[in-house]
């Protein structure tokens, strides 16, 4: 397997962002009350983890140690406001679904964490690849999550109906069924990582 | 390539360079940005006004102070005519104790006051709870406010009481508290178009200045509506066209 290859899956498996290194836990378990709202969250933080990734590893050098984090805040936070600001002009139904997601990104430790951690000892296509193998980890963990919580909470997936609302378990749309649908979620990759 | 060094020449030099930089990026995509969203803002509540507005082919905007949870607040209150005949009100209503903070709605009512829909703008409510207020109220549905009229219905959900009596209406199901804001929105956007005083002139001059029913006997005495009752005598379709 060639080495980018592996970085990319290395996201998506060993080292899942929400699953195994349990980063952005907020985003997590705030924005994955139904499946399009965890999956929006997951591409908008796909979109800006891999371009600041590509950002910050061709300025590593650039950037003394001493002032490494904001400047990345920097890079992020700047990233993110002209995804925003696009997005609220030129696709106002998008907007409508994932406007309130976007300027969460900016806090999202796992985009800072992989700046710090990949991108600032990589070079730009190993730190794209990274962006996005984490990315798609991040979405496809948020969007089961999202999945399972809107499933058994409102009996819908993705808005459509599987079973009728009324025996829906409201507890899985709030918080404390966040945790819930989480914790058995780590445990199922826990045990298929283990094998 | 070596890393820069960490001396203060080099860190003052790359944070200013990178934060100018991204300053430079930010201002350029902002103004290209400014005018599409304004534009984008606009249709969407061109779009919610004309859902919630009947049939018209002009609509004029005015402004209305109302008091909002003991607030006062000013209402974008848009009224659209056909010909010279008022045919309806919509009210940019706003709470700002819903479930998780503002919400914010356009709502439309007809001449008399019957609510005929509404279009939610902003809300933060819990999805699968609150956020049902997307179309809960609407016309069908169970907690349904449409051809209902705040100035004679209890425009409260059916479990609160005051001093008109039980609520008439069902607020959803395990989320009072953004019923009840949603209902008190919806009554300020009334009291916005039509209690203030020259607004409901207005009304009058469209109804024909009758004012047998409604608004005014209801209303109750801490809303200006009290006042309209004493203008109703008044040249109303002078002061409409002066408002």
């Amino acid at each position: 397997m060639s080495k980018n290859a592996k970085i990319l899956l290395n996201g998506l498996v060993n080292e899942n962002p929400t699953f195994v290194l349990l980063l952005g836990m907020c985003p997590t378990l705030a924005t994955t009350t139904s499946a399009i709202n965890g999956l929006s969250m997951g591409v908008a933080t796909t979109f800006v983890l891999i371009c600041s990734n590509i950002v910050i590893s061709l300025l590593r050098n650039l950037i003394p140690d001493k002032v490494h984090i904001p400047a990345y805040i920097v890079v992020i936070a700047s990233f993110v406001t002209v995804v925003q600001l696009c997005v609220s002009a030129y696709m106002p139904a998008l907007n409508d679904s994932l406007g309130l997601f976007i300027p969460l990104i900016v806090v999202n430790c796992i985009v800072l964490g992989r700046a710090e951690s990949f991108a600032a000892k990589n070079g730009p296509v190993a730190s794209m690849m990274d962006g996005i193998g984490i990315g798609l980890g991040f979405t496809y963990a948020l969007t089961l999550l999202g999945m399972i919580r809107e499933l058994l909470g409102t009996g819908k997936v993705f808005d459509v109906t599987i079973f009728s609302e009324d025996y829906g378990m409201l507890v899985f749309v709030l918080a404390p069924g966040a945790f819930i649908a989480l914790a058995y979620l780590i445990a199922v990759v826990n045990k298929i990582r283990n094998k | 390539m070596e890393r820069l060094q960490s001396n203060l020449k080099n860190m003052a030099l790359s944070l200013t360079l990178i934060a100018l930089i991204a300053a430079g990026i930010l201002g350029v995509v902002y103004a290209l940005t400014k005018e599409p969203i304004a534009i984008a803002e606009q249709n969407k509540q061109n779009e919610a006004i004309n859902l919630v507005l009947p049939e018209n082919d002009r609509i004029e905007q005015i402004k209305a102070e109302v008091e909002i949870n003991g607030q006062n607040d000013s209402l974008k209150v848009y009224r659209a005519f056909k010909g010279d005949q008022l045919v309806g009100y919509a009210v940019e209503t706003m709470d700002p104790k819903g479930f998780n903070g503002e919400i914010r709605f356009m709502v439309g009512f007809d001449a008399e006051g019957n609510i005929k829909d509404y279009s939610i703008l902003k809300q933060g409510e819990t999805p699968g709870l609150g956020a049902k207020m997307n179309d809960w109220f609407k016309a069908g549905k169970k907690g349904q406010i449409a051809g209902l009229n705040p100035g004679k219905n209890n425009m409260i959900v059916k479990k609160d009481k005051n001093d008109k009596g039980q609520g008439e209406v069902d607020g959803i199901t395990a989320a009072t508290i953004s019923s009840r804001a949603f209902l008190r929105a919806v009554d300020a956007a009334y009291r916005a178009a039509f209690s203030s005083s020259d607004n409901a002139i207005a009304a009058d001059a469209a109804t024909g200045a009758t004012k047998t029913d409604g608004a005014c006997d209801e209303a109750g005495e801490k809303t200006p509506a009290a006042d309209c009752c004493a203008e109703a005598g008044q040249d109303a379709q002078t002061t409409a066209e002066e408002a």
